[in-house]
């Protein structure tokens, strides 16, 4: 019998190089591995469900078994990789052992958490993952002060995910406080002006800001302030809220690469055929370094550097790549212009972030457009703000890869 | 007007503010959304853009 490609990892990178795969090979064998139940469900919409008044299970858009008999996949769901050994092109599962004859990682991410101190630092929560939402959600109609409408939310970071969530939770009456080390909303994508503009937005929602500093402690409430918790910041400042929400940034799920010998260093590094350290080992989404070289022809023999991309587009860019190389035409990724929409209605914001690091500055256009401009005058990247936002395509033209 | 949610990324097309700046003008039904247009947030193509009416 034919080996199977095997695919660890259930998330949009993993389902994706599986439905671009078949469009090209109806035949070979695919068996996918996850840890959690396989539904397909779209990720960005973790963090805009509650304005759409959507739960858990409304997110769910095709149920698992729907999704493995399309795309005729062998499903082990709530199945753990325990091992992977290079060498006899095999993965170990708590059910058995399994060979391959490919191998793709889309093992995805994990929030990054801080240590706090407290005696309710393990009730901070983080939304990463479906299962993630359904306990946050669960959590958020449960915890409410009595004399309070809605849970009273405080987020820990206020970057792109950070802010998408105050913006939710503000729009369906939660009070919202963002706390964050920089001095503005989203600094490390936006121009300084843009971020002005966004945080002035989303505080004509009611949301409330502490920058500057950081969440050292979370504790309960003593008796008599029923459901409350104590936040304690950095800078000595005591707040109050009902739940603690940390969305301080990803790290890529590195753990079986790791122990099977594969070059990591953020996160599995790839050449530009996705292709790992190791034979017939492939990786890409949240867990995958792009380095864009090619190990056959890498001069140090390392390939290494390059970034991780933990957002949808390239995701679907390199499932495409991927799937053409596992049939047997390798195909180096190239990626195009990738603008990410930031979904914070109150002002929306698309962002195409310059090559990281371009030399350059922002440089503001007209109301609500700024262009990253080179020392050679070249636009390298671009933010829209507001109904600019209409604009992507037009300055998308413009940008020089 | 009805509004559609990308499944594959959560991308919201509404009918009724269509997406002028894709040269789609505010009340393009999403049956009359031209074939060749993609998503902006994932880049699917439109015949793979599994809509879903919310």
């Amino acid at each position: 019998m034919n080996l199977p490609l095997i695919v660890i990892g259930a998330g949009l990178a993993g389902w994706t190089t599986i439905r671009e795969f078949r469009k090209l090979d109806p035949d070979t064998a695919v068996t996918l591995i996850t840890a959690d139940s396989g539904d397909f469900y779209a990720k960005p919409t973790l963090s805009n469900a509650f304005a759409q008044q959507r739960g858990p299970t409304q997110l769910v858009t095709t149920p698992a078994a729907r999704m493995a008999e399309t795309l005729k996949v062998t499903l082990l769901a709530h199945t753990e990789v325990l091992a992977i050994d290079p060498a006899q092109r095999r993965v170990r599962t708590g059910q058995g052992e399994i060979n391959y004859r490919d191998l793709v990682l889309a093992t995805g991410a994990h929030a990054i958490r801080l240590s706090l101190a407290g005696d309710a630092a393990e009730h901070v929560l983080s939304v990463n993952s479906l299962n993630d939402f359904a306990a946050f959600h669960a959590r958020l109609l449960a915890e409410r002060a009595p004399e309070a409408a809605k849970a009273r939310v405080l987020i820990m970071g206020a970057g792109l995910i950070g802010c998408e969530f105050a913006n939710d939770l503000a729009g369906t009456g939660h009070p919202v406080q963002l706390v964050d080390p920089a001095s503005a909303p989203i600094a490390a994508l936006l121009p300084a002006q843009a971020s002005a503009e966004l945080q002035a937005a989303l505080t004509g929602m009611g949301v409330q800001w502490h920058f500057g500093t950081t969440v050292t402690a979370v504790d309960q409430a003593a008796s008599g302030e029923t459901g409350a918790l104590h936040v304690t910041l950095a800078n000595g400042q005591r707040l109050e809220a009902d739940l603690v929400l940390s969305a301080i940034g990803l790290r890529a799920n590195t753990t079986l690469a790791q122990a099977a010998g594969l070059h990591c260093e953020r996160g599995v590094v790839v050449d530009a055929s996705l292709r790992s350290s190791q034979p017939h080992i492939y990786a890409l989404g949240d867990n995958a370094q792009y380095a864009g070289q090619d190990w056959d022809q890498a001069t140090s023999a390392l390939v290494s550097g390059g970034r991780t991309l933990p957002y949808v587009m390239p995701i679907m860019n390199a499932a495409k790549a991927l799937a053409a190389t596992l049939t047997g035409a390798r195909t180096e990724l190239v990626f195009p212009l990738m603008p990410v929409g930031i979904k914070t209605p109150a002002l929306p914001v698309v962002v195409a972030p310059p090559p990281p690091g371009t030399a350059g500055e922002w440089e503001s256009t007209s109301p609500g457009i700024w262009q990253f401009r080179d020392p050679d005058n070249q636009v390298r990247g671009f933010v829209l703000t507001g109904a600019q936002t209409n604009q992507r395509m037009a300055q998308s033209k413009l940008v020089v890869l | 007007m009805k509004t559609w949610i990308c499944i594959v990324c959560g991308f919201i097309y509404d009918e009724a503010a269509g997406l002028p700046g894709d040269g789609i003008p505010a009340g393009t039904l999403w049956a009359d959304v031209p074939a060749g247009w993609t998503c902006p947030d994932c880049g699917v193509a439109k015949a793979d853009f599994e809509a879903v009416e919310i």
